[in-house]
This record gives C-alpha cells, structure tokens and sequence, in this order.
C-alpha cells in the first residue's frame, strides 16, 4: 500500500487522558488497572476504568448520542489538539471528503442494560426516551463524531471485536486509494459496561490479579476502556508528519469462535500480509506490540506465530498490563503508543510481568527502555478469529 | 461520475415473499406481482451438527444468503474476502442478556457472550467455508447495507480480488422491538468482481454523493418499498430491482449522512 501519514493522534485510557500523559505513565511503568469498582459490578477482577466521564456529558444539540462510549469518545477528540486538526482538514479537504472510520464492540449497549432496570412493570417496555440509535447502535460513535464536526464523507463502524479499530486502518487505507475521499479519521471507543465484564467472567477468561501478558503465570485478561482517534492523509497532500502506516494485514483463523488457532496460524498470516503490504522483511521491524491479552491460549498461540515469522530477535511486548484490554479500543490505543515508542524512541515496559514465559521463547520485554526504533508492527486479534496487523514506521 | 467499478457475478436475497434469487427476480422486475408470504431461517449445513442446532437467527440469515451468491457463482469461497453489514448485532442474544442482566443473578452463558458480537456471523462463515482470508463485520445504522457495498467494492478493486457481500438485518424481541423497530428478516448476498466474466450481471460505478434520507431511490411497488424503509439491509431492494430487470439506472442509497450513488449497467 502506499504510506499514509498520521497527521495528528488523540487517545483517552486508564493511564490518563492526552498523549503526554500516556507517555509519561508508559515511561514510569504505571499501571491504570484497579480492582473492579465499576457501577455494581460484583467481580473478582481489576479493571481499566477512566474516571470522571460524568464531566463529559454531552448535551444540546447532541445529547442524543449521550452515552459513557461516546463521553469517552468526546473525552478523546478534546485531547491532543485533534479537535483542531479536525477543523482544519474539513478547510482543506471539504467536508464530504474526510471519511470516518472506527470500530467498537459494545458501543453504548451501558445505556440500554441500565434502562432494562427500568422497564414498565406491567407492559415491560422501555423507558421511552432511550435513543437507541444515538446509544447502543454499532455504528453511534462514528455518527457522533459525523454531527459534532459537520462531516458528510463516508463512514461506517468496524464491529470484529478486538480486531476492529487495527482493520479500520485497512479500510482507510482502501477509501483514500479508491479515491473515495481524501482523508480519514480512524479510531474508536470502548467503555466498561456489565455485557463485557459478566461475559468474559461466563468464559472463565477474567484475571483475579491484575493481568500478566506473557507471564508464566499469567490467568487471563483486565478489562479495560478507552479511546482513541488518528487523522490519516497522503503525505503528499499534508504537512510533514513523524510517522507513517506503511502496511495493514487482514486474515481469519477459522478456528474457533472464541479461541485462538493452537499454532497462531491466522496471527501469523495477518503479520506475513503486513509485512508484504509495506514492502518489508521481518528483519525491517524494531518492535512487535503484541496482542498479548494475558489468557494461556492466547499468549501461546502469539508467541507461536511471532517465532514462526520473527524468531525470538525482535523485541515484542504487551501495554495490556498498563491499559487492561479495551477490547475494539486495543488497536487504536496500541497504534498510538507505537508511533509514541517512534517519536520517543522507546520500547514499553509490561507492568504485573515481572518474568516473561520462557515456554513462549519471544524475546518479550517487561521494563521500559530506549531504543532506536523505526518501525513497529502491532497486532490485534479478536473473537470470530479475525486478524489484523498494523505497521507504522518513521516517515522517510 | 467518477468513483469505484466492479462487476456483480451473482445476487442472492432471503425475505417475506422473496425466497431466493431466482424465484423473486420476476417480481423484483416488475414481471409477476408481489405476495408477502413469512418464512423460516433455515439452519447452516456447513456447520458442525452442534453447531447447526444453535446456530442463532442472524448467522442462520447471513449464512444462507453467503452460501446461496457463492454456489450462483461457481466460485470457491474459501479464497474470498468476505464482508457483512448489519445494523446491529444478534437481537435475540442481545435481548437475552440484557435480560439476564437486570436479573440479581446476573447469569451470562459463554455461547450467549461470544454470539452477541457483531461478528459473529462473519466469525461462522468463515469456519464454515474454512476461510483465513480476512472478514470484516460493520454497521452504518440505517445505512449498512451501502456501507458494507463501499467498503467490498473497495476491496474489490483496491485487492484486485472477488469479494462478497452480505448484509442482513432480523427484528428485535421486544422491549427492544419498541426502541428500535425493525419489520421483517431480510438478508441480500452480492459477489463483486474486479473484472467483467461471462457470468456478470451487471457493472456498478459506485460513488459518494451528497444526498439526504429522503432523496434514496425508492422500490415503487408499495410492499417492497415497506420492506425497504423497516430493513437497513432492504435499503438494497432497489439496486436489486435494477439488477433483476437488467436495468440501466443511477440508484440512490443511504449512507451515514451522505448518499452513495450507484450505477447499474446491465451486462
């Protein structure tokens, strides 16, 4: 594919809000994750919560599509100057040719799980000023964004699980090609809510302990909740940008609905087609940001599939252990803390990890370092067996 | 009109009256009149026996039209990207866990968790078809079924592969029913091509528009535009009347807040 530029980058996570201070936790190997104390969830289990929400209601004329996902979401494009960059691009560009891309899994589905608290008690309907469109529809998040900046490019949201704000990358990268609009906003969000957390308890993939990716005894995956957004364009049209996506890959394990192929085949096929996207040798990558969600299988099947194409030279890592998982949220977040070990010139540390599984043979590192890194390729894998892998590199 | 250019090799439709492609190109033509008649989702014979009898209505919906454009077009599924399109994902789970939810027990069942996502109909197909080649599943809201046509045209030409397209959208068990009605199942399957083939039926130049809800291409025969406005994936029914009459013809689909304007080129 040819390189896109990321013209400006906001995320929002338990480690805090803003780049700045993302970087700062990742450098000191802070960790966002604390036993669960989500609304009355009664779990045995830490969780990535971001705190204070409540102060970005969104009322007027939007408060339709007030939910905690797209608070998250409103919460996220206030960062970074994105916002700004938004404005700009719609100048440039006119509005009908910034397309909008992101993904979620649950997207506001909180909104609807409270409301069945409150159902008519003879007829069993719902409240009846619950928006469904503006709350739990799939696609709220991106018709959010749509309205708050005046956009009337194409949009749509991604929904293949954990895989899906790494894929939307893919998407872009085809609108802007096909000529189908001229930038993109890629990204999304993903919030706590109690589907998720009883869910993944019901699968027996919740950690009690706060999550250890690629610890020997590691006991499954924190959940966590964030957001996240990037502005991509063609180098050519835009300002000089530090980082560029080099190439995306997409595959499927047709495996198992909710469980990894053993050896990592689709893993490993979704990292091949990047590499081969961007025209490059795994050799050509400093750091593998990993899937690495803390569940035995999930880990293994990683690890197989990275010693399949990489062997155990390249550095590779999880930020789980920082964020939790934040599910479709994962991809978005990681693309942004790899162009941060870029810029920063940096590997992540893995807090929780004190010693990495010999058994998974990776070279997976759990502190913090410098390094000289120019390329990285981030994974995300996600429910349904769906694959995706992203590389961004250093713009030449 | 500038824009992306496939070609459609095969067509496939599940809905009230409209049992399969073959039977309902008439009445999409215009040829013979319309009947609404109700009809049951057929479960997946591709799948384990296990499999089969729990598979839920919107993979049973997805999987029938998949399968039906695939065996109408003599290619092997299991090279093919895949895309699916729906509003939302599987209502009858969904609605049985947030049930389960506002209970003190709070019991989720772990088949009920990993069949609420999204996509888990894209998830099935491709176990089904033992496909590694990537399946993407997203929403557009009302707008779905245009937003999964632009996103496999896409890949169509961008990957200069055969890419099929699956869009379906079910009714929802109440409450949820109240909050967010839709009418009747309907699913739609088209296979697009990068290249023109003995077998196409149509060339489609696909572009964004600039266009409001109220100006999308309506059905004309009253019933079918009833299916259209109350299904996101019936929102197809126009583009499959000009493609069942071999009819030459710009039509209009919703998308987000623009339009995508398609035009349909008999072969």
């Amino acid at each position: 594919m040819r390189p896109l530029a990321i013209t400006a980058s906001c995320l929002v996570s338990s480690l805090g809000a803003g780049r700045p201070a993302t970087l700062a936790a990742l450098q000191s190997g802070a960790s966002g994750l604390a036993p669960c104390r989500f609304e009355s969830v009664d779990l045995p289990t830490h969780v990535g919560e971001v705190q204070g929400l409540d102060k970005w209601r969104i009322a007027g004329k939007l408060a339709r599509f007030d939910s905690r996902n797209n608070r998250l979401a409103r919460m996220a494009l206030a960062q970074d100057g994105f916002a700004g960059a938004i404005e700009d691009a719609r100048r440039r560009y006119g509005a009908d040719r910034i397309g909008v891309f992101l993904g979620t899994s649950t997207s506001g589905i909180l909104h609807t799980e409270l409301a069945y608290r409150h159902r008519d008690s003879v007829t069993g309907s719902l409240p009846s000023d619950l928006d469904y469109a503006g709350t739990q529809s799939t696609f709220s998040v991106a018709d959010y964004i749509v309205h708050a900046f005046g956009l009337s490019g194409p949009g749509l949201v991604v929904s293949s699980a954990c895989a899906s704000t790494t894929k939307v990358f893919a998407t872009a990268a085809r609108m802007i090609e096909s000529g189908l609009c001229d930038a993109a906003i890629v990204g999304g969000a993903d919030s706590l809510c109690l589907t998720t957390l009883y869910g993944f308890n019901a699968l027996q993939l919740l950690a009690e302990a706060p999550c250890r990716p690629f610890a020997a005894e590691r006991a499954g995956l924190s959940i966590g909740e964030a957001a996240g957004f990037a502005l991509l364009e063609r180098p050519d049209r835009a300002a000089p940008a530090p980082v560029h996506v080099l190439g995306v890959g997409e595959s499927s394990d047709a495996h198992h609905m909710s469980a990894p192929h053993p050896e990592g085949a689709g893993a490993a096929l979704s990292m091949a087609r990047a590499l081969t996207a961007a025209r490059l040798r795994p050799v050509d990558i400093d750091y593998i940001n990993l899937h690495g969600t803390a569940t035995r299988a999930g880990d293994a099947a990683e690890g197989r599939a990275v010693m399949s194409l990489f062997g155990s030279a390249t550095p590779c890592g999880s930020t789980k252990g920082h964020t939790g998982h934040t599910l479709a949220a994962s991809g978005i977040v990681e693309a942004i803390i790899a162009a941060l070990a870029i810029t920063e010139q940096f590997i992540p540390g893995s807090p929780h990890t004190i010693v990495a599984d010999p058994a998974l043979e990776c070279r997976y590192v759990t502190r913090a370092a410098p390094a000289l890194i120019t390329r990285v390729l981030s994974n995300s894998f996600g429910f349904g067996g769906s694959n995706a892998s992203l590389i961004l590199g250093r713009a030449e | 009109m500038t824009g992306v250019r496939v070609w459609v090799e095969a067509a496939e439709l599940l809905g009230p009256g409209l049992p399969s492609w073959d039977t309902a190109r008439a009445v999409l033509a215009g040829h013979e009149p319309y009947v609404h008649a109700d009809f049951t989702l057929p479960p997946p014979p591709q799948l384990s026996p296990a499999e089969r009898r729990r598979a839920i209505p919107s993979v049973r919906l997805a999987l029938a039209v998949g399968a039906a454009a695939i065996a109408g077009s003599g290619l092997d599924p299991a090279t093919m990207p895949a895309v699916f399109a729906s509003s939302g994902a599987d209502g009858q789970t969904i609605g049985g866990i947030l049930s389960a939810l506002a209970l003190p027990s709070r019991e989720v069942s772990p088949t009920g968790f990993h069949n609420s996502v999204h996509n888990a109909p894209s998830g099935y197909w491709s176990l089904a078809v033992r496909s590694r080649e990537p399946v993407t599943s997203l929403s557009a809201h009302d707008g779905s079924f245009a937003a999964g046509l632009l996103e496999a045209a896409a890949q169509t030409v961008c990957d200069n592969v055969v890419v099929l397209l699956v869009a379906y959208d079910l009714p929802y068990p109440e409450p949820l029913h109240g909050v967010r009605p839709i009418a009747a199942s309907f699913g739609v399957a088209l296979v697009l091509s990068p290249a023109r083939s003995a077998r196409s039926l149509a060339e489609l130049r696909i572009a964004t528009i600039p266009m409001s809800v109220d100006e999308a291409t309506e059905c004309g025969e009253p019933r079918l535009e009833w299916l259209r406005r109350g299904n996101p994936a019936a929102r197809s029914l126009p583009l499959l009347q000009a493609l069942a009459a071999s009819r030459g013809e710009l039509v209009r689909l919703q998308l987000a807040r623009g339009g995508l304007g398609v035009g349909v080129t008999p072969c």
